[in-house]
């Protein structure tokens, strides 16, 4: 189980008169149980609140890790919903049910042998064929991925298009709980932001010229000298330190370009 | 091939099945073989595809399913244009298949092609190979 | 003028030979292939079953994409695509519960009822552009070319779909006319490739080439002019097989018919992309003189 309900008093919720509290307490049905939590309470506290303990299925609390997908419909609305449980706040009569892990094939790759052909996406995930654009992916994503349209890239080969359109992805799964085709569109998304970002985008210039000067020591100077200085010395450097104008134009440099 | 044939095998499922998702009426060939004739896969069938109407109308699943002919067929549509009562036999052989994919049984399991099988083919072959060999 | 363009998967990666000399020979003849914005692949393998709708949603929904555009016709040059696009569309016009069951399905998407044409490139030569007008275009004849018109299954079957009369077709013949080349008509001109079936026998379906290829070859033909990718790919693979397992078997270059085009056109080769044909079709052209 992905979550442990924790028979404490609190896990009587459901009972418990709302003088307690001057917070007004709404009905959601977790898993079809009914529990009264706080109005404005995200999913997951609203869970923990109602007595549950997260073992599985909770990671950053801020919406980017995707540990905790979940599915919810309202009543009278035939649709299924989705949401991060740490970011979506409770509605009356929800039912909730929380989908943070969904058993899919990962491909297990050498990354160091790929190349960026697209045939090393059908290489390792053949199924991406059985894909048949009926959309269930991108309703279900949490994060508004265009999942389908990202895999009709990948289809095609063109890694960099799938890359570009999945970038919001957080690798929750709700996709691939949905899918009919029983494609891990989620883990061909991420080899293909990896072929992306490691055989495809080009290389900034600069940036390779700046960790060479780096490399070369270019700053070695200052950061010792910086390394040294006193507390009073540092702090008055600091409130001496020239600042960029708000209305400075793309050409601004500041007075000491050493370091540029 | 003996058989045995029974009026209970022809109220079969598995016969009012394959009427329903094919939409054709079994009873109308007449068994010329204008469709073996013209079927590019015939010579690579172990039952050929005119005796695979015979037998799903008499009901003989177990025979169909321990043949090959079904997931042979190319689906070209040779023996629906040159079928001399209408019938088309394609839809016949596509409603056998789907009969066992729906149960959750793939023809060609996506992990059991090569490797370089995967790459060698083109998507076009792949997508149609899934269409008609998983569920 | 624009055309609203559904390539298909294959034509962006093994195929590119198919799709980058259709663009190229347009553009010469004024037309331009506008490519329709997300799309997606169309299925391939059209369903036979009467109660499946959920392999009607790929096709339909690329028919959604040129509705929304605006446009009202759209040109494929794969004939897989083409069948595959024109039996959902046909699907979507005359069958009112499917109809309503699938917009309903797709409810991210605006009602579609059939109302936008698929036509093969084929068919767009010979009916907006004329083989006439096609024939005075041509600055490189074919001349002494002979040229096996090859249809395979999908552009001529089912009847309701066909781009052609399904058992005495002529546009391959008057395209390759108009180009200049010498039409080879044969029997197996219609004979299926092996399809699908190359996924489970890979080196099975040379059975079935050889037919085509020994068809062809008794009435003179010195190559086979192709429509689709998965004939040219299972045809390719057969040819190899074939001549691996057995010496006197002679096999023949395959072109794309928009290479073809392209190079009758004038155009310079490398819009072919020869090196992606299965077999040497430059050695064949080479020696008629139509390639330096």
């Amino acid at each position: 189980m992905i979550v442990e309900e924790k028979k404490s008093d609190r896990a009587q919720a459901a009972g418990k008169e709302p003088e307690q509290s001057a917070v007004k307490l709404i009905p959601v049905y977790v898993m079809g149980k009914r529990y009264e939590v706080p109005e404005g309470f995200t999913i997951m506290k609203a869970m923990e609140y109602a007595g549950y303990r997260f073992i599985r299925g909770c990671g950053c609390r801020g919406g980017t890790c995707g540990a905790c997908g979940t599915v919810y419909r309202k009543p009278g609305d035939y649709k299924i919903q989705v949401a991060l449980a740490c970011q979506k706040t409770v509605e009356p009569d929800m039912y909730i049910t929380q989908m943070p892990f969904f058993p899919v094939n990962r491909a297990s790759y050498e990354f160091s042998d790929l190349t960026s052909a697209p045939e090393e996406v059908f290489k390792l995930y053949p199924e991406l064929f059985r894909c048949v654009a009926c959309n269930a992916c991108s309703k279900a994503c949490p994060q508004g991925v265009e999942v389908m349209d990202a895999i009709a890239a990948l289809k095609r080969g063109d890694i960099s298009e799938a890359a570009r359109l999945s970038f919001e992805c957080i690798q929750c799964g709700l996709c691939t709980s949905r899918c009919f085709g029983e494609l891990a569109q989620y883990h061909m998304f991420q080899l293909a932001r990896r072929i992306y970002g490691a055989r495809i985008l080009v290389r900034a210039e600069h940036l390779a010229d700046m960790v060479k000067a780096v490399d070369q020591g270019k700053y070695d100077g200052i950061l010792n000298e910086l390394k040294n200085m006193k507390e009073d010395e540092l702090k008055e450097l600091y409130k001496q330190r020239e600042v960029e104008p708000v209305s400075a134009g793309e050409n601004w440099q500041p007075e000491d370009t050493r370091y540029l | 091939m003996a058989v045995t044939v029974s009026p209970k095998r022809t109220r079969r499922r598995f016969v009012s099945k394959v009427r329903e998702l094919s939409g054709q009426n079994l009873q109308l060939c007449y068994q010329c073989g204008m469709c073996a004739g013209n079927c590019p896969s015939a010579g690579r069938m172990d039952i050929s595809p005119r005796q695979i109407i015979e037998l799903a109308r008499l009901g003989l699943d177990e025979e169909i399913a321990e043949s090959k002919t079904v997931w042979t067929c190319a689906s070209c549509l040779a023996c629906t244009v040159n079928c001399p009562r209408g019938f088309d036999l394609s839809k016949v052989m596509e409603a056998i298949r789907l009969l066992t994919l729906r149960t959750n049984r793939d023809h060609v399991r996506p992990e059991d092609i090569s490797q370089q099988e995967r790459c060698d083919l083109p998507q076009i072959a792949m997508v149609s190979g899934f269409r008609k060999f998983t569920g | 003028m624009s055309l609203a363009y559904y390539p298909g998967c294959t034509l962006k990666t093994k195929a590119r030979n198919l799709e980058e000399p259709a663009v190229a020979s347009l553009e010469a003849l004024g037309y331009e292939l506008e490519e329709i914005t997300r799309w997606n692949c169309c299925g391939a393998a059209y369903s036979l079953a009467d109660d499946d709708l959920i392999h009607q949603v790929a096709p339909v929904r690329n028919l959604v994409r040129v509705k929304e555009s605006g446009m009202s016709q759209m040109v494929t040059l794969c004939a897989v695509c083409l069948n595959t696009l024109k039996r959902a569309n046909l699907v979507m016009k005359a069958d009112e519960e499917k109809r309503n069951t699938i917009n309903s399905f797709m409810d991210e998407e605006p009602d579609y009822d059939g109302e936008v044409s698929v036509v093969h490139l084929l068919e767009v030569l010979r009916d907006e552009i004329g083989w006439e007008t096609l024939s005075e275009k041509v600055r490189r004849p074919l001349h002494d070319l002979r040229i096996a018109a090859y249809y395979g299954c999908t552009l001529l079957r089912p009847k309701d779909v066909a781009i052609d009369d399904e058992a005495n077709p002529t546009i391959l013949r008057d395209f390759l006319t108009a180009l200049g080349a010498t039409p080879v008509e044969f029997p197996e001109f219609a004979r299926c490739c092996g399809s699908y079936q190359v996924m489970s026998d890979p080196d099975g379906i040379s059975e079935y080439a050889r037919v085509i290829f020994d068809s062809a070859l008794s009435h003179g033909a010195e190559a086979l002019v192709l429509t689709c990718p998965l004939c040219d790919y299972d045809l390719g693979r057969g040819q190899q097989v074939l001549m691996k397992k057995d010496n006197s078997f002679r096999g023949m270059p395959m072109f794309y018919f928009t290479q073809l085009l392209a190079l009758a056109l004038g155009l310079g080769s490398e819009v072919c992309h020869f090196e992606l044909n299965h077999g040497d079709p430059e050695s064949l052209l080479r020696a008629k003189k139509l390639l330096s």
